[in-house]
């Protein structure tokens, strides 16, 4: 199902001629109305009017993290204060939080866009959405309530949290679609069962899950246990919340980026140059029809491909893959690029769990060592040595042979890895170079 | 007869295996029969004790791996060639030990060996069928 037609399917071509009028008329607005845009482009050299095809973007300088939090708060605002009516912040885990602001018909794009992620998904009009990503500063809640409501499904507002609440509403209220984060769903899967629930035999259909990488062992996990399509979704609140990209039900490969609204860019995260599509890399964002905060060529960390085959669906939008990773978790062993995700896979692969891990990466006699710690619980335990020798060598197996490195495994008691509030710590680096 | 056996993962550094014996002591757990096995990097502890169920939970609150294994427990005549004419009767039924360890103490005629072997029903049977006893958990955890 596709939301807007028009747009969705929009030919190549005219995708192209519109995301450059809308690029020309940004560059325009944001030199005359940001001071920091005007100084980065006078340092750069470059003038608005010398835009003149889509190729021209990669003479503009990028925005990093780091530029927003040197405006904080609202030194990137393209807009009067009293033009903005929604502001939203990231959590701020390392410094001050990054804050992003909306006009009204900021508001209404992002509408739109959660309407086409909903919509792709299958969730409609008489569908009853329980949308537990977390309302608040964080823009997930708010994003799907808003894209949810345009197209009509009925929306339980109920954020995050109160587990077990959540599975009686989901009983008593017909849930037919969740939304939240993917780890989310598989706590609620183990709430359940602690009830006695068996979510199978409910009426939810189909789960909306982003916010944070995951993989497509969880995605298999999730939807043996819940019995239900889980469909991947991408946004960061710099570019606009939830619903810069979406997968589709028919193919789930791949998730369509809103061309319209954004143009996307693959670099080389170390040197910056852009790669051709289909090559890994960062993934970057110009944000063309903001008004608030738009942002020229926002990197933002994550590693990722783009498939330009058209897709089954008929939506002309370029896809990207499933986010692998993030640049700056990115580790280079022995010459060998290295995210924590394909450990995780490969830990998932072993048992169906995802056990708790760290990978402590070490020198030894000027060659790069790697130990992966995995957290032995319940299900990895055996009474018997051998088994647990046998679980440490296929995992080590698994890795040399997908990866490609040499790693050391080591079984450790549970909780001897240090839990975080927010994002897990996966690596220890411990060379000094 | 199967007895359960609780196997704890440790890992190898100083003062885990106390904290274990430890929590046991201080809840009333009498421990029977142990074996500890390990490697470089890890061990398993395997415990019989006076009640199995009890120290299982316990050893879960404190945030412990801890399984329950069938085992079984043998009498063994305490005289030589009297562990050869158990492990006899195993080879000739193709039956293979996974482990086994002794119990800690016992006075009488008998001495008691825990065997655990990946076809338990099978192992009994033979057992038994050659009039050797298998002793029931109460009887073991009671000693």
């Amino acid at each position: 199902m596709i939301w807007n037609e028009e747009y969705e399917t929009l030919p190549r071509e005219a995708l192209e001629a519109l995301q450059l009028k809308r690029l020309q008329h940004l560059v325009e607005r944001v030199y005359a109305t940001v001071p920091f845009y005007k100084k980065k482009f006078d340092e750069a050299g470059v003038k608005p009017e010398d835009i003149k095809s889509l190729s021209d973007l990669r003479k503009l300088p990028f925005t990093t993290k780091q530029d927003l939090r040197d405006n904080y708060p609202f030194g990137l605002f393209a807009v009067p204060k009293e033009q903005v009516v929604r502001i939203h912040a990231s959590s701020g885990t390392t410094g001050k939080p990054t804050v992003v602001g909306y006009t009204k018909r900021d508001i209404k794009t992002w509408a739109e866009l959660m309407a086409r992620t909903f919509q792709a998904a299958g969730v409609g009009k008489g569908d009853v959405l329980q949308n537990a990503y977390g309302y608040g500063l964080f823009t997930g809640g708010l994003g799907a309530h808003y894209g949810a409501e345009l197209i009509g499904a009925s929306v339980i507002p109920i954020s995050g949290g109160n587990s077990k609440k959540q599975i009686m509403i989901m009983q008593d209220f017909g849930t037919t679609a969740i939304s939240c984060t993917p780890s989310y769903a598989l706590n609620l899967y183990e709430v359940a069962q602690e009830m006695g629930v068996d979510l199978k035999k409910l009426p939810v259909k189909v789960g909306v899950f982003g916010a944070e990488p995951w993989t497509n062992e969880m995605r298999k996990e999730i939807e043996e246990k819940w019995g239900i399509d889980a469909i991947d979704i991408y946004g960061l609140s710099e570019v606009i919340g939830p619903g810069v990209a979406f997968e589709c039900l028919e193919a789930k490969n791949g998730m369509h980026i809103n061309e319209d609204h954004f143009i996307v860019e693959i670099i080389d995260p170390e040197t910056g140059e852009p790669l051709p599509y289909g090559e890994k890399g960062e993934i970057v964002f110009t944000t063309i029809t903001k008004e608030a905060i738009p942002l020229i060529r926002y990197r933002t960390r994550d590693i990722t491909r783009l498939i330009k085959e058209p897709c089954k669906c008929g939506r002309t939008f370029v896809r990207m893959e499933k986010v692998m990773g993030r640049s700056d978790d990115m580790l280079i062993i022995r010459g060998v690029n290295v995210f924590p995700s394909q450990i995780e896979s490969i830990l998932m692969e072993t048992k169906g769990i995802l056990p708790h891990y760290l990978i402590v990466v070490d020198r030894e006699n000027n060659l790069d060592t790697m130990e992966v710690l995995v957290e032995v619980s319940e299900e990895f335990f055996s009474d018997e040595i051998k088994k647990l020798q046998a679980l440490e060598k296929s995992i080590e197996k698994n890795i040399k042979e997908i990866i490609g490195i040499t790693a050391k495994v080591r079984l450790v008691e549970p909780k001897t890895i240090e839990r975080s509030q927010g994002k897990a710590k996966r690596v220890i680096d411990k060379r000094s170079l | 007869m199967k007895i359960t056996q609780i196997s704890i993962f440790i890992e190898n550094q100083s003062g885990r295996l106390w904290e274990v014996c430890n929590i046991l002591g201080e809840n009333g757990i009498n421990i029977r029969a142990l074996s500890l096995a390990d490697t470089s990097d890890f061990g398993i502890l395997r415990l019989i004790v006076n009640d199995p169920e009890k120290a299982y939970n316990i050893l879960k609150e404190n945030e412990f791996t801890v399984g329950k294994t069938d085992v079984i427990a043998v009498e063994v005549p305490d005289k030589p060639g009297g562990l050869a004419q158990i492990l006899k009767i195993l080879r000739d039924n193709n039956i293979n030990v996974e482990y086994m360890y002794a119990f800690v103490e016992r006075s009488g005629e008998e001495a008691i060996m825990i065997f655990r072997f990946d076809e338990t029903e099978k192992a009994i049977e033979a057992l038994n069928n050659n009039g050797i006893k298998t002793l029931k958990g109460e009887e073991i955890y009671k000693l």
